[in-house]
This record gives C-alpha cells, structure tokens and sequence, in this order.
C-alpha cells in the first residue's frame, strides 16, 4: 500500500505541477493588447509590485468589500500558509523547532476560517446564488484535509518519525520507498492532500497563479508616456 | 416623462442590499441590429445554422487574444465580494445582474467547452457539478439580455480581489454575440455614423459650421467679446475632439462655449474637426478591437491633417477612457505631436493648469446660485488618470469645481471616486430601448444625490461626461428631481470666467433659465 500512495504521490505531483506551469506559460504568453489597469494605478513598476503584495499578502480589494469574507478568508489562507510551512519538516530540517510548536495552532486559524467561509456560502443567499456543488465540495474538502491533519496533531498522534522517513524515501527512491503508519487517519489525509493536489490546476484554485496575470492588478498606469501594443495588433497596422 | 408599466424605485435613506428575485429583468434586450447595420462593422448580418460552431470559436479566438478574459474566466472563486458591488444589481434585485453571475454565463460555457474539469463532467452528464452548461440557443439570448444590463463601469473590478472585470467579459461577449449574427442596433448604428458622416449623432460638415457660428454669435451678445469656436483651421495649436452632444444638447453645449473662453483666454489657437467632430468611440462598447481602432484612426488623420501640435479631449467619460489609455495604442505613435504635453491632454488638466498659471480671471460668486456636488463618472474614475498623480482624475475636476464655485459639497464617500456608481446609461446602454434598466440602475445614484440635496441643500450636480448629462437628463425627473439640476463642469468655468475686455449686460444678477 505504501508503494501504492507513493506512485499516486508521484502522480498528483506531476499533475499540479505541470499543470499549473503550463496555465501559468498560456497566461504569461497570452497578450494583453490594451491598458486595463483599475485606476487609481500605480504608475511606476515598484508601485505595481507593492499594489500585488498588498493584494496577495492582505487581500486589499477584498478588505474594501466584505469584512467577514475577509476575516474568514483571510484567516484560513495565512493559516493555510503556516501550516505548509510547517509541512516542510517532513521534508528537510530547516524549520527551527520553536517556530514548528507553536505553529501548529495556525490548522485552527484555517479550519475556523474555511467553516466561516462555508457557513457564509450557505446563509448569505447571494452567495449561495453563484455557488456550484463544486465550490461546496472544495470547502469540505479542505475542512477534511485541515481535520485530519488536525486530530494527528492534537488527538490521537502518529508516528511522525515514519511519516518523514516516507517521503525523505520519496524524494530518493532508489534504496526503496519506506512504509507509512498503519493510522487510518495518515492514509485519509494523504488521500485527500492528494486529490487536491491533482485538482489544483483544473479549479478555481488557478485564483493563485491569476491574481498575478490580472491585467487590471499588473499594469502600470503609463499609456500616455508609453506605448503599449500587442503583437497582434501591429499586424493589424501593417495593411 | 412618459408613463411607464414599471416600478420606479422609491428612493430610501441609503442603498439597501436587496434580497434575490429572479428573472425580474429577463425581459429587457436591446433591439438587435440588421443585417445592413451589422455588415459595414465586418460581422455577419443574422444568426446562421452554425451559431453554435461560430460562438465557440469566437470565444476562443477573444481567449487567445485577452490574456484579461483567460485570467478572469479561470480565477473567481465564488467569494461573493462584487455580488452587492453593481447598481443594476441594486436597482432591480435581478440575481444575474451581480456582477460574477453575468460573468457566469460566460464562465459556464468556458468551462464546459474550454477546460478539463467542464469537459470531463460534461461527459459524465452533470456538467453543472463544475459550473459548466451546454451551450444552447436561448443562452446566447440570454447573454444579449443581460450583457446590456452592464455598464462596463468597473465598479466589480474594484471590489474583486483578483480585479476581475465584468466590464471586459461583457465586451467580449458582445463581440462573440455580433460575429454570431447578434449585434446591438444601437452601437451599430451609431458606429456606421461615425464612419459615414463623422460623429455619433450625424450631425455634417455644414451643420457643425452653422452651430458653431451660432455659438459665437451667442457668446459675443452676451460679454460682447469675439471668442472664436473654429472648424477644420489648418496649423491651429490644438485639436479638440468633444462629444458630439456638445454642439448643441443642453447641458453639454453650456460646456463647449466654456472650452472655447478658456482657450481664449489662455491665448491658444484651437479647432475642430469635421471627420473628427466626435470623441465616442462605441467600439469599445461593442468589444471590438478593430471598430475602437478605426474610429481612433480619424483623429490621427485629422490631427496631422490640421497639422496640429496637440490633442485635447472634451468631457466625456468612456470617451476619456479611450483617449487617455488606448488613443496611443490604437492611433500611435504620436510623435509629430508636441512631445511637451501629454497626447491626448484632457480639457480639464488644460483649465486646471490655467487656473494654476493664473491666466483665467475667475469670479466664483457668479455661480452663488448654487450649490454643487461633483458625480464621478466611472469610466474617468476608474479606467483612466488626469495629471500625474494616480487619484488626479477626482482631484483636478473637484480642484476646477471649486475654483470656480464657492459652494461644494461631495456625496456619500461610497459612492464617490473608485466607489462611484454609475449614472446607469453607460457602456452603450443609452437608448430608448433600455428606457427600463436605465432608471432602475440610476436608484444608487439617485439616492446619494437625493441625501445631499436633502441635508446639505445642493442644488446641481455637476458631470464630466455626455452618457452622464444626457442619462441624468433623462432620469432626474423619474425620481421627482429636475432635468436642469444636472451640469456640464466647463458651464460653471464660463459662467465664473471674466473674459478680457467683457461687459456685462446692465443686471448683475445671473438670470438662470429656468427651462
Ligand atoms: C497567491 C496565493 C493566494 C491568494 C492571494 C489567495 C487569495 C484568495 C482570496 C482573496 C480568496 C477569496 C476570499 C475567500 O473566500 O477566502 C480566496 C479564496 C479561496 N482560496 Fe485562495 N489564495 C491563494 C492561494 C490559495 C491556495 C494555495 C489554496 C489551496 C489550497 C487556496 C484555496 C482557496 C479556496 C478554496 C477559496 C474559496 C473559499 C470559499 O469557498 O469561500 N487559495 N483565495
Ligand atoms: S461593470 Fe459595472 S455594470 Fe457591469 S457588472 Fe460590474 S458593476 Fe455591474
Ligand atoms: S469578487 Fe471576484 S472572485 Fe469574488 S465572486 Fe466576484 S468575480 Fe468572483
């Protein structure tokens, strides 16, 4: 079995990251053959990597909004942040232990956040309007992977020592894969960390890799001192 | 006003967000164009059997060319926060006016024809567990309908943390819906007369010159001072292209005569243009690259025709939009222009800069009579700049307003600067045909007016845009206020500029018609 959940491993890793590098190549190559910036826009290149970094690290346009949305969201991506974060000693040693203890706490931040965020999509019926089963399904999804991992960490342990010893041998196979713990709740929530990781690039989730090839957030406010234009528009001037 | 079978909102203390009503406005379409309006602009004239072939490659062919629209159709996640954010929305409870649901009936065919996820639940028959639909007949019916109840305002785009912006997924389904067969007959129209006679509203070569002289006539009765409004003169400084309302709708023409004091007085040489005698560009209402780029070639020609130094454009919003960041694009290079000034310049970057200089000998008081605020039009507000600093685009007109007025006041700050609603008639929306949608999304607009003019006694409300003059113009009266309460920015610069060597007539008093 262990051998099993390492191929899938194998698997869902290739799957999200070629998946999103070839959705981040199509943006990327995809032009943009107008000025689109939501103004007021910064007008330097520094002014737009500032405007990104408040929108990714604190959700500015968001915080304008809807300030329960922002709280809760909020809360469950940073503490999503820290969580992975804290996975990184699963597979190297240069998190400090006094920064992996405490941050354990940050699953609740993500586990609160992301049950505000459901309890949200089912009351508010706006938001309930344009709501899919998918989208439902994502919250579960993540409330379950954010559980699971939780109950290992503060309920009923795992053999922790095994789990990193697995994918140390992930990363170097060739002495063979180890074994994981016989603890239903590890197979569960690789599983689930798994199917995300494989749903990553054909969902919403592409909201990661976008935020930073939206037009309306990337560009600097300069059409009159600079001329934008794409290449296939020049082909339009040629005849 | 006409009788209408609909309910005018009552307008409340503030803007409440309605709960849901479906279908409310499922009824409301533009006409759609015929086939001798839609040919001219390069569609085909009527929806053929392969509507459904044509629709999908179009939607691929616009994906591939707006990195805007692949990003946009990938990256919502349903988070709600544009759901309350549009005045339609808010004016007619309609569900499919909140902003990512109109975005969703594009998203739902995108995702069914276009990704993996849409693809694979399609075949397995539940397409809808992924947000993705069949793409049918009455669903391009459906997008007519409801992608001309967006304005293209972009007040989504602020409020959506990935800037998502409804305004470019509606022009890009316009375009889809047009080379399907299914053009607006409004748009169209009005492009087809641009290109044959030169401005939006028809207006030839001769009538311009008539009003024009007109204008002068009126202006020199009134401060007996010769200010010149010239047409199509050669080796002038500056090329002012203005909406073509400007020539003689009320309030805009007010406006105009004050362009033309103001280049007076700053000593400028100025004219008009015949083949440009229009600042619209409905080709970007329609979505079409290659419609905005044509009309934006003629002011190119005629600038180098006139042999001009510069280019200044009148008060128009989406107009300004298209001025300000795509003239360049479109129309560019310019550099036979002067390079000391921005190409193009905005007529009120050019007042604030004579103010600045103190050039203009400006007596507030002659505009005591009133007390005004200040609509942001979206299109200025939010898709385009003024001066050099980001936010100049609320700052400059406010600055002009209050060079030239004692009394100001600004509305509800929700709903000025990037919050600003928009006046409900824009995005090519301004037709008779939309009478309905027109006035329900005029309600969030309406109501802050109404609080200012209710606590803080304001009388007008002045407008930098001549979709905004004419749609308040038109909707004031629904809502118990009067036509003549809107403004046009420049008409309170000329009723406050002393020209040089200007007599009054005999009484001081302003007499304001009352029209
Ligand atoms: C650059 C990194 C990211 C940024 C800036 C970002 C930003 C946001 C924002 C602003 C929202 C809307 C508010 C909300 O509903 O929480 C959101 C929603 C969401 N994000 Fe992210 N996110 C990022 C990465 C991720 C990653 C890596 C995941 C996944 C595992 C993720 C999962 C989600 C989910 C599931 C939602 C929808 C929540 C709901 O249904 O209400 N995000 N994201
Ligand atoms: S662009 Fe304006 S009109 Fe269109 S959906 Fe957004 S808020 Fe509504
Ligand atoms: S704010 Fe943006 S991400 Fe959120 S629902 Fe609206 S369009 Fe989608």
């Amino acid at each position: 079995m262990s051998v099993a959940y390492a191929i899938l491993f194998y698997i869902a890793l290739a799957i999200l990251v070629i998946g999103v590098a070839r959705r981040v190549i199509m943006y990327a190559k995809a032009p943009a053959p107008l000025k689109i910036p939501t103004t007021p826009a910064p007008t330097t290149q520094t002014g737009v990597v500032m405007r990104l970094f408040r929108e990714v690290v604190f959700f500015e346009s968001l915080f304008k909004s809807t300030k329960w949305t922002w709280i809760f969201g909020w809360m469950f991506h940073i503490g999503l942040f820290a969580v992975l974060a804290r996975h990184s000693r699963y597979f190297n040693s240069l998190m400090p232990a006094e920064i992996v203890g405490p941050l354990k706490y940050a699953a609740f931040a993500m586990i609160i956040g992301l049950v505000g965020l459901l309890i949200r999509r089912f009351a508010v019926d706006r938001v309930r309007y344009i709501s899919s089963p998918s989208d439902f399904a994502m919250l579960f999804l993540l409330i379950l992977i954010g559980v699971s991992g939780a109950m290992m960490t503060f309920v009923s342990h795992t053999d922790i020592t095994m789990v990193t010893h697995f994918f140390h041998t992930l990363m170097w196979p060739f002495d063979g894969i180890g074994q994981l713990p016989g603890d239903i709740l590890v197979w569960v929530h690789l599983l689930l960390v798994a199917s995300l990781m494989i749903i990553f690039p054909v969902s919403k989730l592409l909201h990661a890799p976008g935020v930073f090839f939206s037009p309306s957030r990337n560009q600097v406010d300069n059409p009159r001192e600079q001329r934008h234009i794409s290449d296939w528009a020049k082909k339009l001037e040629q005849n | 006003m006409a009788k209408v079978d609909y309910e005018i909102p009552e307008l409340q203390e503030y803007v409440e967000v309605p709960e849901l009503e479906s279908g409310t406005m499922a009824h409301s379409a533009p006409y759609v164009a015929k086939p001798e309006f839609q040919e001219p602009l390069g569609y085909v004239g009527e929806v053929q059997d392969d509507w459904k072939e044509k629709t999908l490659d179009a939607m691929g062919d616009m994906l591939g060319k707006y990195r805007g629209l692949q990003v946009f159709m990938d990256s919502c996640v349903k988070c709600g926060s544009c759901t309350d954010k549009c005045h339609y929305y808010l004016g007619t409870k309609d569900p499919l006016n909140m902003p990512v649901a109109r975005q969703d009936l594009m998203r739902r065919v995108y995702r069914r024809y276009f990704t993996f996820a849409g693809k694979f639940f399609g075949k397995l028959g539940m397409p809808e567990f992924v947000g993705a639909k069949e793409l049918e007949r009455e669903d391009l019916d459906e997008w007519f309908s409801y992608y001309h109840q967006c304005s293209q305002c972009r007040r989504c785009s602020v409020f959506c943390p990935y800037g998502i912006d409804t305004a470019e997924i509606t022009m890009a389904a316009r375009e889809i819906l047009a080379r399907v067969g299914i053009g607006q007959k409004y748009s169209n129209e009005i492009i087809g007369k641009v290109y044959k006679i030169g401005n939006n509203l028809g207006l030839p070569g001769p009538a311009l010159e008539d009003t024009l002289e007109g204008l002068e006539e009126d202006v020199e009765d009134e401060t007996g001072v010769k200010v010149l409004y010239p047409l199509d003169k050669k080796g002038a400084d500056i090329l002012l292209v203005t909406p073509s309302a400007d020539f003689f709708a009320e309030p805009h023409v007010d406006g105009l005569i004050g362009y033309g004091k103001v280049f007076h007085e700053a000593g400028v040489s100025w004219t008009l243009s015949t083949t440009a005698s229009e600042a619209a560009n409905f080709g970007m209402f329609i979505g079409s690259y290659e419609n905005m780029r044509k009309i934006s070639l003629r002011i190119r020609e005629a600038a180098l025709e006139l042999g001009v130094k510069r280019i200044v454009f009148g008060e128009c919003g989406h107009a300004w939009r298209v001025a300000y960041s795509f003239l360049n694009t479109l129309a560019g290079p310019f550099d036979f222009l002067d390079p000391e000034y921005p190409v193009p310049q905005h007529i009120l970057e050019f007042t604030w800069n004579e103010i600045q200089k103190g050039t203009l000998n400006l007596d507030p008081s002659r505009n005591d009579d009133m007390t005004l605020t200040f609509h942001d039009s979206c299109n200025v507000a939010r898709a385009t700049r003024m001066g050099d600093e980001p936010g100049g685009q609320f700052t400059i007109p406010r600055n002009v307003i209050k060079s030239v007025c004692n009394n100001y006041v600004d509305m509800d700050p929700d709903t000025i600067y990037e919050k600003t609603f928009c006046c409900g008639g824009g995005g090519g929306l301004l037709t008779d045909d939309l009478m309905e949608i027109r006035i329900k999304g005029g309600m969030p607009r309406m109501t802050a007016l109404n609080n200012v003019i209710e606590e803080s006694g304001v009388t007008h409300m002045a407008a930098i845009c001549a979709i905004c003059k004419s749609q308040f113009t038109k909707i004031l009266p629904y809502y118990g206020m009067e036509m003549d309460q809107i403004v046009s920015v420049h008409q309170l610069v000329s009723n406050a500029l002393i020209l040089t060597g200007q007599v009054d007539e005999d009484d001081e008093d302003t007499d304001e018609e009352a029209a």
